[in-house]
């Protein structure tokens, strides 16, 4: 039975038990409300609840823990000799589980019977074309072992999907029964419920923890894997980025230190551009615009910051890179010759730096907002100028909070991805020149694992390293961030 | 104004200068005041500039993709080409592969140009056309084999070269290195413009179609990835607003201050910051790794979204639930309302304008997120399929608009990078409403305490 008709089921069993509990407290108040403990609808509710919540909670874990379990009962199946044949236990379970579906779907068309399909021989009936004229293509001939895993592949799965639809039906019905027997005018419905709600919300709130595990556990297990098949000082220390495409003999080298330098190089550019344009806007907005062009300026500024960033990466890549290369190439406009394509540090530096200028804007005219009064009137009534108070008074108080502004827009520039992989070029060096093409942690992610459904090899693999990396680095930034800025604002609040 | 001296010296101008006169120092003083005004006033224009130029170089290069230059044709559907048999029998029209039609188109060329001088060849005189016209005209058989025998005018797309002509794009220069056309192409062009055999007309299939081959540009639409976006977006609307609000009412609301309830919090907070690119990589391990989700479905696209769109929603809804002054809550409960009665009857109906207004934010900010789609496989392929229905629109592989950029952008035909730009128009247009919406929301709706 589909998972869609078992969630179908448990839902009417909910409508059912609301009705059903309802009407049972209503009777056993003898028919006057004002003799329940609750309102109806909490006995209602309670009924439903507990007639969904624990079988859908039943459906979610089986659904998670279902194909693990028939995965691992199916791969002790295949020798270790077939694994070498083909490169991975992942290829060949994949191969498995095709075999399998395909079957299921000949057996679902009609095109084969229940009993044939499971009578199969791979000696004798040539699977493979028969799978293939039903759409499902192969990437191997059927061996007799992949046939027979994926035989018992589908009885498992048979037998799985009809346990799992008895169990979860079983628990709906019976939490429904439970509570609908325990409904009474004294029972104390509101309360019940109100305890399922909040586990509810706990529930939601736990996604966020849910979530960050999730990244670290599969950076980390990928990662760990990567270093299994790569030394990991090398990738550490490694100057050089040459990944091999895997199956061709070739060894790669994945060093990431070339990867960092341009990812540092194009944030820094990005800060140089976006630092002093933010900061003096900032500074301009709060002490000296007047209301109205506040008012237009503030919100002009922060639609930078509303554009998605693919629009930066194709304004880097098609008008400001052919701009720069006019003004700094070959024969152009100054007469030298320091760039030789559209694509390089620069161009995804100034245009990421446009980017964030609204970024470090908005955050240090908060900041600076944040300044009290009485400091600024100190200083005026010692006669210092409007500019002088902001240099020697507000910047000094403000100025953990505006490096914890541009330490959070670094952060933004590490993990940048559309521009720098549009913008910068795809070649991994170590170089000065800012005209150069470089390349960045985040571009190379997004090259190494593309299109790539195959986690076996170091070059794929690879990425999850370069993703730690990533979030160690980015992270660790905010916290500090967020950390200088919070110590700041204690200070005046 | 007088100089303010220092302790240590009197403060007795120095005589025979006017009070009114500033000294040198004071000038000083004043010039950096303006100085420094404007590099303030500097900063500003500058940011704006670089806002402007950006917007003219969407809408300048953009705005072409919106046009496509048609030929009108006639051509001879000749029945001894179309139908040997002369039975209608579809099965046999079928047979006609999009070759056998080009010698109908040729000739309909021939015919429409016999009054023109031309330097090209008759058989050369194709290369106007982009490749999809024998297709066209094919289906238009297939669809009306009752038609075969008799002349029908068609309205088919030139190639892109020549539309890049007439837009501007491509210059005769570009073409002496081109083997796809000539410079005599479009002196016949220009010919045909004149006499009105060739238009360029509002392109719909722009904005409603699929996505081509690379080689024709002319062709490409962003209509199936823009699907791909509308799925994608439903599920991000319905995993995440409700999570988001179920969470927030919790820490907002119900949360006790102890270690757990400062884990989630700081969660929140460091998850807001994480680049969108880990959360691709977060996607790829999880859904399609781990749990066997097809790769590049709009599920999975929607599923990573909900998990990068959560804590923006998070954070708007915490906000606008502590905007609602503490004296609702102290009245529900004076009244007899349990704590849950009091926020969900009370509570979080008077903070709606701000979570609704919040949400869309965070999925204007999902609709236009690019990296995570890129790991999870939703480009390098040809979104030409529309969804057949609502269970294929979210399982099988689509584009999403923003991938559908990218793509485009990847592709070294230059019309292609009109249609990015032209395909961030529309990007923009939705993003800008969905804006919109939010502020007029937030007008109407959100009460000052």
């Amino acid at each position: 039975m589909s998972n869609l008709l078992i969630i179908a089921i448990i839902l009417g069993l909910g409508v059912a038990g609301f009705v059903l509990g309802r009407q049972r407290a209503l009777v056993s108040a003898g028919g006057d409300k004002r003799n329940l403990h609750s309102l109806p609808i909490y006995y209602g509710a309670n009924v439903a609840l507990s007639a969904i919540l624990p079988a859908t909670g039943l459906l979610a874990i089986w659904l998670i823990v279902q194909p693990m379990a028939i995965n691992s009962a199916v791969s002790d199946l295949i020798s270790d000799d077939s694994i070498s044949e083909t490169g991975t236990r992942d290829l060949v379970m994949a191969d498995v589980r095709r075999v399998a579906e395909g079957l299921d779907r000949a057996v679902q068309t009609g095109a084969m019977g229940a009993d044939t399909s499971f009578a199969l021989d791979a000696g004798t009936d040539d699977v493979r074309d028969t799978l293939a004229s039903l759409g499902v293509a192969l990437g191997s001939d059927v061996t007799p072992e992949t046939l027979a895993a994926g035989q018992r592949y589908r009885e498992l799965l048979g037998t799985g999907n009809l346990l799992k639809t008895l169990a979860v039906i079983a628990t709906g019905l019976l939490g429904l029964c439970v509570t609908y027997l325990r409904t009474h005018k004294d029972f104390r419905a509101r309360n019940t419920v109100e305890n399922g709600v909040l586990l509810l919300l706990i529930g939601a709130a736990s996604i966020a923890v849910l979530t960050t595990v999730g990244i670290v556990l599969s950076l980390v297990f990928n990662t760990i894997e990567f270093f299994r098949l790569y030394q990991a000082s090398d990738f550490f220390f490694g100057t050089n980025w040459s990944p091999s495409f895997s199956g061709r003999g070739q060894t790669s080298e994945l060093g990431i230190l070339p990867l960092l330098w341009g990812t540092l190089y194009i944030s820094f550019v990005a800060l140089v551009v976006a630092v002093p344009l933010g900061l003096f806007a900032a500074i301009y907005l709060s002490e000296y615009a007047s209301k109205g062009v506040r008012s237009v300026a503030k919100p002009l500024l922060e639609l930078l910051a509303g554009i998605p960033t693919i629009v930066y990466g194709l304004f880097a890549l098609l008008t400001v890179g052919p701009l720069l290369v006019e003004a700094f190439g070959d024969g152009g406009l100054f007469g030298v010759s320091w760039m030789a394509g559209g694509t390089a540090v620069m161009t995804a530096g100034l245009v990421m730096g446009i980017m964030l200028i609204p970024f470090v804007s908005s955050l240090s005219d908060d900041i600076i907002n944040a300044v009290p009064q009485a400091m600024r009137d100190g200083s005026y009534g010692l006669g210092a100028t409007k500019s002088e108070t902001v240099r020697q008074v507000i910047l000094p108080a403000a100025l953990p909070g505006i490096v914890g502004a541009v330490l959070l827009a670094a952060s933004r520039a590490i993990g940048e991805t559309m521009i720098v992989v549009l913008g910068a070029g795809a070649a991994a060096r170590l170089s000065l020149n800012p005209f150069d093409a470089m390349t960045t942690v985040t571009a190379k992610i997004v090259s190494q694992l593309t299109g790539d459904s195959d986690f076996a090899s170091p070059e794929a693999l690879v990425a999850f390293a370069l993703g730690i990396t990533l979030f160690v680095i980015t992270l660790g930034l905010n916290v500090f961030a967020l950390y200088i800025v919070r110590k700041y604002r204690e200070q005046y609040d | 104004m007088t100089d303010a001296p220092a302790p240590s010296t009197p403060a007795v101008p120095p005589k025979g200068k006017s009070l009114l006169a500033q000294d040198d120092r004071t000038k000083r003083r004043n010039a950096a005041e303006k100085r420094f005004r404007a590099y303030g006033i500097a900063a500003i224009s500058v940011g704006l500039l670089f806002l402007a130029s950006l917007l003219w170089a969407i809408v300048q290069n953009g705005t072409p993709a919106f046009t496509q230059t048609f030929v009108n044709l006639e051509v001879a559907l000749l029945e001894e080409k179309l139908d040997k048999n002369g039975n209608r029998d579809i099965d046999d029209i079928r047979k006609v592969s999009t070759f056998g039609y080009n010698p109908l188109i040729n000739e309909a060329l021939i015919v429409a140009t016999a009054d023109i001088e031309t330097e090209v060849e008759d058989g050369d005189l194709k290369k106007i056309l982009s490749a999809s016209a024998a297709a066209i005209v094919r289906d238009f058989v297939i669809e009306n084999p009752d038609r075969i025998g008799e002349t029908v005018e068609f309205r088919l797309l030139t190639s892109s070269r020549v539309d890049g002509y007439l837009k501007g794009r491509v210059t005769r220069e570009d073409l002496a290195r081109d083997k796809n056309l000539d410079a005599a192409h479009l002196d016949l062009i220009d010919v045909m413009v004149a006499a009105g055999a060739v238009e360029r007309v509002f392109n719909w299939d722009f904005i409603l179609g699929a996505d081509a081959s690379e080689s024709r540009p002319e062709q490409a639409g962003i209509g199936v990835s823009m699907l791909g976006s509308f799925f994608m977006m439903l599920v991000v609307l319905v995993l995440a607003l409700p999570i988001g609000v179920a969470a927030s009412i919790y820490l907002e609301e119900f949360a006790p201050q102890n270690k757990f309830t400062d884990l989630i919090e700081v969660n929140i907070s460091n998850l807001a910051a994480v680049p969108s690119i880990v959360f691709g990589i977060l996607g790829l391990a999880v859904f399609i790794q781990f749990a066997h989700l097809p790769q590049s479905a709009p599920l999975v696209g929607g599923l990573t979204l909900t998990l990068m769109t959560l804590p923006t929603i998070v954070i708007s809804t915490r906000a606008s639930l502590k905007a609602v002054p503490p004296s609702i809550r102290d009245a529900a409960l004076g009244v007899g309302a349990s704590k849950m009665q009091s926020v969900f009857h009370h509570v979080l109906p008077l903070a709606m304008p701000g979570i609704l207004t919040g949400t869309i934010i965070g999925l204007a900010q999902a609709l236009g997120e690019t990296a995570p789609l890129l790991l999870i496989g939703m480009v390098g392929y040809i979104a030409s399929n529309y969804p057949d229905g609502i269970a294929s629109g979210f399982l099988d592989p689509n584009s999403a608009m923003p991938a559908q950029i990218y793509e485009w952008a990847k592709r070294a035909d230059p019309a292609y990078y009109e249609r990015a730009w032209g395909g961030i128009i529309v990007l923009l247009v939705f993003l800008l409403t969905m804006n919109i919406i939010a502020i007029i929301l937030r007008r109407r709706f959100e009460r000052r305490w």
